[in-house]
């Protein structure tokens, strides 16, 4: 492969986040020098998502993932780590679960903290919130079932019932 | 459902009322990202899951009031240049333009708001305004999200937000930007600086025409670039106050070039009226950028006020697509750059050649010693 900007055999190449679009340059020894790819503020958004360290050029075959992470997949969505340092974006919500250290080492540098501040959706939080207790209700309703507290039982149904009402319509 | 040529037919409100801040500020944009729980992002899914998920999120968003008799389509069913208008209106993006059948967009009739459905993430809301009004487009796109969290279960994590496609969307997923125009510091040489300060505080700039570093009309569009870490409210904030500072340093380097330079100022505006006045072929890039000095005349005193207007409808409706579709056919460049020509002409027919301004939009005194730039 011939460097972007000359005739010389690229060596280094760099894939980066611009305006949400993936561009990918291959250049020579020299014009990388010459272009500041070895400066950590020039490429910095690069190096977060390389997980490299800040000012070392991302050169091919580095970024070839450590066997012990090799291999790791989303269970909900099939998304494998291969994929993720191919295209640093993700498959599904889940991802950030399954890829978690991946997502940390990411973050870091990347936006101003590391933890949400602002806006939650209410509506959803309020119904997982009854789902969870939902399921603490049907446990302890199995419980009292088991241990003959009829009475108990009566007001753990009741309360089941009532919250069952206020969901429907709900996904969850 | 309402047709694309109604859409269309008339220009936004927020196209042409961006007349505060000394006219320094065109338009403020917010866009919010959001995703559903357990459907693959857009990029990633199948062609029948993308499709599934366009299955919720199109009767959900169909159905939101502010939709109501909205212009809804997917993007398969429009041609290039419908989808090429709808880029240059900022309606939708660049990307989404690319996209086919499985993907939708969903715009409200006065196209203050607009949403993506299967962009990059499954959701993409935009709202924009005139001037400088970040926090109520944001408190107008905000409510609108509300309504959707009742019917539509977002991918959302306590720690991290809201999940989106591209981590560098995550928490809040909010894109706040503002379109600035700033002639006078390009004038006296001061943009470079003010654009480096601005990048210094986290905060994104480049040009909104033109490619790399070129800005051409002197336009920029500055954006927040962190969203995660901080609310909405700050990051609205801090934009708001840096995009006054930037307005005021525009206004104080326009008072100065007056001061200074009246002469030099003068001439600029008044070839730039004679050029559009009376060019028969005329490119993009050399009709933005006489544009914007236009624009600038009106700013200063030099020609009517309403030229701001008539400026801000022009960046529009002399795009390439918009060209197209007003002629009814593909045009080829050559075509385009004479009938670009032909309809700046006939918008400015009526418009009195430049004077020396004797009083700014200020109030204030401008010595009228400055000659007098015929056209």
């Amino acid at each position: 492969m011939k460097c972007d900007f000359c005739d010389q055999k690229a060596t280094v190449f760099l894939t980066q986040l611009v305006e949400g679009q993936m561009k990918k340059v291959c250049l020579c020894e020299a014009c990388a020098k010459e272009r500041g790819v070895t400066d950590p503020t020039g490429f910095s958004l690069a190096d977060f998502l390389f997980g490299g360290t800040p000012g070392v050029p991302v050169i091919a075959g580095k970024a070839v993932p450590s066997p012990s992470t090799h291999g790791k997949k989303c269970a909900s969505c099939g998304f494998t780590l291969e994929d993720l340092r191919r295209v640093r974006r993700f498959g599904c919500s889940e991802c950030y679960a399954t890829f978690h250290d991946e997502v940390s080492q990411m973050l870091r540098g990347m936006h101003k903290g590391l933890a949400h501040v602002g806006k939650v959706p209410e509506g959803l939080m309020a119904t997982q919130y009854r789902h969870q207790r939902l399921e603490e209700l049907r446990q302890r309703l199995d419980q009292a079932i088991a241990s003959e507290s009829y009475e108990e039982a009566a007001g753990i149904r009741d309360e089941i019932r009532s919250l069952e009402t206020l969901s429907t319509g709900s996904t969850i | 459902m309402m047709r694309f040529s109604t859409l269309i037919k008339h220009p936004a409100d927020w196209m042409t009322g961006g007349q505060g801040e000394h006219g320094a500020v065109l338009t403020s944009r917010i866009r919010l990202a959001r995703n559903l729980r357990r459907h693959p992002f857009p990029g990633w899914a199948k062609r029948d899951e993308r499709a599934a998920a366009l299955e919720l999120l199109r009767p959900a968003v169909e159905s939101l009031p502010a939709m109501k008799d909205a212009f809804s389509n997917e993007l398969g069913s429009l041609s290039s240049v419908q989808k090429q208008v709808l880029v240059e209106r900022h309606l939708i993006s660049r990307e989404h333009a690319a996209r086919g059948d499985g993907s939708a967009a969903v715009i409200e009739r006065r196209q203050s708001f607009s949403i993506m459905l299967n962009e990059e993430d499954h959701l993409r809301m935009q709202s924009i305004r005139p001037g400088l009004q970040l926090s109520s487009a944001f408190q107008a796109l905000s409510e609108l999200d509300t309504q959707l969290e009742s019917s539509l279960e977002y991918a959302f994590d306590n720690s991290l937000g809201y999940l989106t496609t591209c981590p560098t969307n995550l928490g809040t997923g909010l894109r706040a930007s503002a379109m600035v125009h700033l002639p006078g510091l390009v004038l006296s040489d001061q943009i470079g600086q003010v654009l480096q300060a601005v990048n210094k505080i986290g905060l994104a700039v480049r040009g909104i025409y033109g490619e790399g570093t070129e800005s051409l009309g002197h336009l920029y569009q500055i954006s927040n670039q962190s969203t995660l870490g901080e609310s909405e409210e700050t990051i609205i904030r801090r934009l708001e106050r840096v995009i006054s500072q930037v307005a005021m340093h525009e206004q104080n380097a326009r008072e100065k070039l007056l001061e200074e330079d009246p002469e030099m100022v003068a001439d600029k505006i008044g070839r730039a009226y004679g050029v559009l006045r009376h060019a028969h072929i005329i490119d993009s890039k050399e009709a933005l950028n006489h544009l914007s000095l236009l624009r600038l005349g009106g700013t200063l005193g030099y020609l009517k006020r309403d030229i701001v207007i008539t400026c801000d409808s022009l960046l529009m409706d002399i795009q390439p697509a918009h060209l197209q579709l007003h002629s009814g056919r593909k045009l080829s460049p050559e075509e385009r750059d004479s009938i670009r020509a032909e309809i700046v002409r006939s918008r400015l027919q009526s418009v009195e050649s430049p004077d020396t301004p004797f009083i700014s939009n200020e109030g204030k005194d401008f010595p009228d010693t400055n000659p007098q730039a015929d056209a």
